[in-house]
Parts: structure tokens; C-alpha cells; sequence
């Protein structure tokens, strides 16, 4: 079996996998992650979705030989020494999930969304979170907290590349 | 669903890939961004004794201007398309219509190799690489070949590659100062397949339409040249709205759209007609 190297929220692995194995599910049963949660069998959720080498892919559409010396960042990733990160804290304010089981992969794509465009329209938000669906809350209340916690992101931590010289 | 078992390869070059596909013959698939694939293997639609996995193929990715075409490696992932510089200046049609495809998460992946020869005939790509007249650069153990686009879709999932060749890259040629582009698709929801799709392209001089390429996406198993629209919107007034309405209702001709649970054949003809009317006002600049 193929012995494949994965970070995974900043904690390297080394992991013996069958080819046939998704990154999901590495994630989830051997890993123990299960914050991320599997919605479909057709790869049209995005509950799945994670950040593999900082870009967001849906970890039931990518084998973990394909993750291989890659980098994993997980919702479990994210908040650092007990915080929570500006877009759970957002999603939480903003009363962006009912059964809240689309969240992780919502605010993964969000996070992925602020990369290209750190301050997005309504619009781009909805274009940009096209992927992930949710069959509770109506979208109104994750697009108003993706563009709150764009704006707190954008206030706690300066982003690469635009921090004064 | 889990995948059925199979043998895994990832190659650093792309003649170790040639190699593997020559020993291993029928059995053998290659792997670009799984987009396509992987919910194949997950539905268990499909069982390849073995993948060759591209992702770790450098030679295969990146555009490069190539005077006077365009040269996409195959395992350039949507995403890279879209954003890239030189793809945005010379063949902006590809962009356009590589937005539409899928969603984010999976534009990150998929490629635009992987779209090409998938060939499924509701995909966005196909119809573009007609519109565009690209050319498919595949290479085998035995040396490369350059398929027209014309030649390259040869029925549902299925192009002109024999099982050992890699397509490894596409040459958009670059169709010069004048020209204006559209993609016009429609879906009923976020991130879905084109029910129909309208890849145009036209030429305006002195106000009007001098030249113009059309293909469709989804009005039969492989992508179509609108060629009777191409002939009459010739020539064709760009102040008179009627002349494109006029052209445009060729656009089913010769067609055979399929049936699903989306849209019955005679709605496909309807739509085609319509989208093709509204790709050609917005190519021009008048949409
Ligand atoms: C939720 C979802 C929505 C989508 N929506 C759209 C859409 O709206 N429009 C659209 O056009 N597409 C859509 N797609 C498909 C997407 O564009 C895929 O990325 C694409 O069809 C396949 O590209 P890939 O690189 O992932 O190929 P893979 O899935 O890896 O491969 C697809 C096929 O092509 C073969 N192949 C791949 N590369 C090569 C090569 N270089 N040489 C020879 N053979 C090769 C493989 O063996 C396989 O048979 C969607 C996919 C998903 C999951
Ligand atoms: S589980 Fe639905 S897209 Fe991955
Ligand atoms: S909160 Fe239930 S699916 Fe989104």
C-alpha cells in the first residue's frame, strides 16, 4: 500500500492508504476529523470542502494519494489557543446555521473566497459559495456573515502583501 | 460510495506516464483533477485496474503565447484558465465559458485536459474548443499527432484518443483584432450542468457583422458548429435586430438534442435558438 505524508491542521501524518481511499474519509476514520462531514455521493455539496496546499477542494472528490506531501487545513484548523476564527465567530453572530451541518464546509469556502476578493459584494458572495449548499437557513444569513467576517478579518489580521512596507 | 479497488501510479514525467500506459494497456486510466472521474469510481460507474495519476506531471500545465496560438497544458486546472493573463488577452471565450464551469472547490481541480476528454457533451469546454477551431496535441509511446477539434468528439464520452495516448496540450489560435465573445448558458440552479449552452464568437466591421463561429453545448452527443447560423448572420446589420433573431433561428438545424429529466428535445431547440440570439447580440457588443 502506498505510505503517503499529509498535514493536517499543522500536524504531519504518516499514513499507509489504499489508493482507493478519499481524502474524506482519511480525514474522518483514520484521523479522527470528523468536523468534516460528507453530504452527497455526487461531489455537489461542499459539505466536504477543506483547504489542501491553502485552496479549497472538496475532500470527498480528491483521493489521499492525491493529498500526498500536501498541506490540510480542516474547520478544526481554525481557531488558534481556544479562539474562535473571525468567521466562526461571524457565522455564529450572525445566526448563519440552524442544523449546521453545510457550516464547515461553508466557512471553508468562504475563507477560499476572501483569497481572491478579501472585501466580496453580495453577489460574489453567492457566486463564490455556489458549491456548497444548504437546505436550512436560506443563505441569507451565511452570505450577511461571510461579508462580516471578511470585514473582521480584514481588521485583525492585515493580509500578505498588504501590510505597509 | 466507497471506490472499487485499483493500482495507483504517479509518474514525474510524461514519458514515465507514456511508459505506464504502454504496459499496462486497456486497463489503464488516466487521472488529471478527478473531477469527473472520482464521482464516476465513487458511483461505481466505472472500473479502471489502474490510474495514472498527472497531478505530479509538471511539463503539462501553464499557457504559453505561442505568437500565434495559444498553448494550454492539459492538466492546467480551470482555475489557472481563468486567471490567467495571456488566456484573458487572446482567447477570452475560454475564460468566459471556464467561469461557468462547476464551482469553485471544483475549478481548483479539474482541468482543462481532463474537460476536453471527458467530452461529456453538456460540458462548457467542448463547444468552445469547436467555436475556436482548437487543436488537441496527444502523444503515445509511438510519437504525437495534432487532432482538429472537428475530429476530436466522436460520440458521448468519447473522442478520437486511443487508450496509450495522453492529450497534453491544446492550441487556441488566436483569432486576431475585431472580435467579440460570448458564453451563454443556461441552468436551472448554481453550479449545474448547461441545459444548453451558446459558445459565440464575432467579427464586426462598419457596423456590421462581418464573420461569425457558433457551437452549442448539450444539442446532441457531441458538440455542433451552429453552421447555418454562421452563414446567415454574414453581413448582417448590427442596428437591424431582426437579421441576428433571423440567424439565430437556424440554430437547432441539424441537431439532435436528447431527452432527460431537464428538458425534452423540442424545449432544447427552443433554448438553442434563443441563447444562440442572445450570445450573438452580446459577441457584438449590443447585448
Ligand atoms: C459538482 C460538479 C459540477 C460540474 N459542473 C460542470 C459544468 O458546469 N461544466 C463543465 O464543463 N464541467 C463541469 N464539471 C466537470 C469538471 O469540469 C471536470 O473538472 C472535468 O469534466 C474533468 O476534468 P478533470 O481534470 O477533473 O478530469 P478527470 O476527472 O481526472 O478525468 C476525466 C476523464 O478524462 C480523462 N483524461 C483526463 N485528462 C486526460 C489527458 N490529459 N489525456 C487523456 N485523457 C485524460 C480521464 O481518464 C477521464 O476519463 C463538474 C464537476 C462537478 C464535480
Ligand atoms: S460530500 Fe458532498 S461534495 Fe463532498
Ligand atoms: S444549516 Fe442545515 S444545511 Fe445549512
Amino acid at each position: 500500500m502506498p505510505r503517503i505524508s499529509v498535514t493536517v491542521d499543522g500536524i504531519r501524518y504518516d499514513e499507509e492508504v489504499e489508493p482507493r481511499l478519499l481524502l474524506v474519509h482519511l480525514l474522518r476514520d483514520r484521523l479522527g476529523k470528523t468536523g468534516t462531514p460528507i453530504g452527497c455521493d455526487t461531489s455537489n455539496c461542499g459539505a466536504c470542502t477543506v483547504l489542501l496546499d491553502g485552496r479549497s477542494v472538496k475532500s470527498c472528490s480528491v483521493l489521499a494519494v492525491q493529498a500526498d506531501g500536501g498541506d490540510v487545513v480542516t474547520i478544526e484548523g481554525l481557531a488558534t489557543g481556544g479562539t474562535w476564527h473571525p468567521m466562526q465567530k461571524a457565522f455564529h453572530e450572525e445566526h448563519a446555521l440552524q442544523c449546521g451541518y453545510c457550516t464547515p464546509g461553508m466557512i471553508m469556502a468562504a475563507i477560499d473566497l476572501l483569497h481572491d476578493d478579501p472585501d466580496p459584494s453580495e453577489e460574489a458572495v453567492r457566486e463564490g459559495l455556489e458549491g456548497n449548499l444548504c437546505r436550512c437557513t436560506g443563505y441569507c444569513t451565511i452570505v450577511r456573515a461571510v461579508r462580516r467576517g471578511a470585514r473582521e478579518m480584514s481588521q485583525e489580521m492585515p493580509r500578505e502583501g498588504m501590510a505597509t512596507p | 460510495m466507497i471506490p472499487a479497488s485499483f493500482d495507483y501510479v504517479r509518474p514525474s514525467s510524461l514519458d514515465e506516464a507514456l511508459e505506464t500506459l504502454h504496459d499496462q494497456g486497456e486497463e489503464a486510466k488516466v487521472l488529471a483533477g478527478g473531477q469527473s472521474l472520482l464521482p464516476l469510481l465513487r458511483l461505481r460507474l466505472a472500473y479502471p485496474g489502474t490510474l495514472v495519476d498527472l497531478g505530479r506531471v509538471e511539463e503539462l500545465r501553464g499557457v504559453a503565447d505561442r505568437g500565434d496560438h495559444v498553448l494550454i497544458g492539459a492538466m492546467t486546472t480551470h482555475y489557472d484558465v481563468v486567471t490567467s493573463p495571456i488566456v484573458r488577452e487572446h482567447c477570452p471565450l475560454v475564460a468566459l465559458a471556464t467561469a461557468t464551469v462547476a464551482d469553485p472547490a471544483v475549478r481548483h481541480r479539474g482541468t482543462l485536459g481532463g474537460s476536453l476528454a471527458h467530452a461529456d457533451p453538456a460540458g462548457d469546454l467542448p463547444a468552445v474548443a469547436r467555436a475556436l477551431d482548437m487543436e488537441f496535441v496527444a502523444r503515445s509511446a509511438g510519437g504525437e499527432r495534432v487532432i482538429p477539434a472537428a475530429d476530436f468528439f466522436l460520440d458521448y464520452l468519447e473522442t478520437a484518443l486511443d487508450p496509450g495516448e495522453i492529450l497534453t496540450g491544446i492550441r487556441v489560435p488566436k483569432l486576431g483584432p475585431g472580435w467579440g465573445f460570448h458564453y451563454e448558458k443556461f441552468h436551472r440552479t448554481a453550479q449545474a450542468w448547461a441545459i444548453v449552452g451558446v459558445a459565440a464568437a464575432v467579427r464586426r466591421s462598419n457596423g456590421a457583422i462581418e464573420e461569425a463561429r457558433v457551437a452549442l453545448t448539450n444539442m446532441g452527443a457531441t458538440p455542433v458548429r451552429a453552421t447555418g447560423v454562421e452563414e446567415s448572420v454574414r453581413g448582417a446589420e448590427l442596428g437591424a435586430n431582426g437579421a441576428l433573431r433571423a440567424a439565430a433561428s437556424r440554430a437547432d438545424e441539424d441537431t439532435e438534442p436528447p431527452a432527460d429529466l431537464h428538458a425534452r428535445p423540442d424545449y432544447r431547440r427552443h433554448l438553442a435558438r434563443v441563447l444562440t440570439h442572445r450570445a450573438l447580440l452580446a459577441a457584438a457588443g449590443t447585448g
